[in-house]
Parts: C-alpha cells; structure tokens; sequence
C-alpha cells in the first residue's frame, strides 16, 4: 500500500521533528492528515507541470494542483463547523467551475496550436505571427 | 485502526497511485485515467469529510466532462513517446522532494494557538445534507449571489470563446 505507507511515513516523520506524538490508534482523522494528502496532490501536480513537455499534460498537472487547493479548504472547514463547510463546499464549486473554463479554453487553444504549428510541446511555438 | 481512517489510508493509496500512474505514464490516455482514478479518490475525501454536494459535483463535472474532453483532446494531438530524459527527472524529482518535505514541514509547523477553532473531533461528523444550505447561499444576496451569476457568465463566455477559438479556419489549418 503505497499511499498508507507514505502518509504513515510522513506522519512519523514530521511527528518526529516536531516532538508531537503520532496520532493514536482509533482516533478520529487528524486534520494533518487530508494536509498531507493535498501537499502530495499538489506536488505531483507541480512535478507533471514542471517534467512533462506537452501541453496536455501541464494542464492535466494544473487540474492536479487546483484539486489540492479546493481538498485544503473543505478539509479546514470540514473541522471547524457545519457553517465553515458549506462556506468550502461552496468555494470548491467555484473551483471546479473554474477548472471546468480553464479546461474548455486551453483545450481549445492547444488544439489551435497543433492546427497552426503541428507540435504540441509548450517550447515549439515561437512565432507571434502565422 | 477506526473505520474513518481505514477509508482514509485506501482513498490516499488510490489517489497516489492515479498521481504516479499520471506522472510516469508513456501515454497521455493512461495518464488521463490515472487523473480519473485521482479524481474519484478525492471525491472519496469529500464523502469523508461531509461534503457530499461537493462529492458529487466532483464526479459529474471532473470525471464526467473535464476527463472525458482531455481524453477528445487526446485523439486529436499526437502522442510524445520517450520524452523521459534522466536528468529532467532528477531534477524535477528533487525539487519535488524538497517541496515535499518543506510543505508537509510547514503543515506540521502551524501552531496550535492558530488552529484553536479547530475540533479534531469535528471532522466529518457534518450530518444530513449540505445542498439545502448550499443552495440557500448561493441565492442569498449578501452570501454568494453575486459570484454564482459571475459563475454562470464565466461558463458562458467560455463555451463561446472555446468554439471561437476552435473553429476551423480553411486556410489556417494545414
């Protein structure tokens, strides 16, 4: 299981480093925990973004990151009150709105680009002109 | 180990296993299922955390559109085969271990003084339905009537600009 290794890992980590004892067996979910999952949600995304050398994969690697920034929120309000969660939930919709625009408009524009220039790799086009 | 947490530790294994899949895959269709499986498992942490409006909001638009118009995107672009190089991913890789390791740092250095309103025993524990209240605020002018609208022209204008763009021009295209 590499994902419950992972977090296990982290935990004991930073745990460690910080003189605070790893959560107890049969707790409820430490907050730390879903902050872990977005901080790793959000660095995969930042390593497709940065290693990948195709305009369809950074945008794949920006939904990863905006994922992470919206996991972040509802999981901060999940633990203060009802209020705050339906205050997240909401500005995780708009989130989702957003990556939705996003998605439809730099799909659209990659797909001008290959019509215009034959690549797909973010270097290639050069050109201000056709 | 508490049920909550068995979930937790199988959507976290899934959600990293869609990551990798989607960072190492040679193809872009592979990776397109990876984000799927992703994105399905943070569905799961919305169930977890109590947001059910968002879980499913999630799956419908992610999983239903945004996935399935990257995999149209897909058939129309080439493929890139062997664009691996191992110095990139030495490169990309460390820095990525170090983002890593000062985040998760960072989230473990938040005092407790600052995190004072917020229950450990709280989370998720959020009963019934969110959409009623959703729904109320979203409709309420002083909550968040006026970025709903703002929302819904947003969507617009890029349904509009995204077959402006798209169109096919006879010369321009080659």
């Amino acid at each position: 299981m590499i994902g419950c290794s992972t977090v296990a890992l982290l935990e004991v980590a930073a745990a460690a480093l910080h003189n605070t004892a790893p959560s107890e067996v049969g707790s409820p979910i430490p907050l730390h925990w879903y902050l872990v999952m977005s901080i790793v949600l959000f660095v995969f995304g930042l390593a497709i973004v940065l290693s990948r050398r195709n305009l369809i994969y950074i945008l794949i690697g920006i939904e990863l990151i905006l994922n992470a920034g919206s996991l972040n929120f509802v999981a901060f309000g999940s633990y203060r009150s009802r209020e705050a969660l339906v205050d997240t939930t909401i500005v995780g919709t708009f989130i989702i709105v957003l990556a939705a625009a996003e998605a439809t408009i730099a799909l659209a524009i990659v797909l001008n680009v290959f019509g215009l220039f034959n690549t797909v790799r973010p270097e290639d086009p050069n050109l201000l002109r056709e | 180990m508490s049920f909550p947490e068995f979930c937790f530790l199988v959507l976290a294994t899934a959600a990293i296993a869609g990551c990798i899949i989607t960072l190492w895959s040679r193809y872009i269709v592979h990776s397109a299922f990876g984000l799927m499986l992703t994105l399905i498992a943070v569905a799961g942490f919305y169930v977890l955390l109590g947001s059910d409006f968002l879980a499913v909001t999630q799956i419908i638009v992610y999983v239903g559109g945004v996935v399935v118009l990257y995999l149209f995107g897909v058939m129309l672009t080439p493929p890139d085969l062997g664009e691996r190089s191992v110095p990139r991913i030495l490169v990309v890789g460390g820095f990525s271990v170090g983002a890593l390791v000062v985040l998760v740092n960072a989230a473990y250095g938040i005092k407790a003084s600052a995190l004072s309103g917020y229950d450990a025993a709280a989370g998720g524990t959020a009963r019934g339905t969110l959409i009623r209240d959703v729904g109320r605020k979203f409709m309420i002018k002083d909550d968040y009537l006026l970025a709903f609208e703002l929302a819904s022209v947003l969507l617009l204008i890029a349904l509009i600009g995204a077959v402006y763009i798209a169109r096919r021009r006879g010369e321009a295209v080659r």
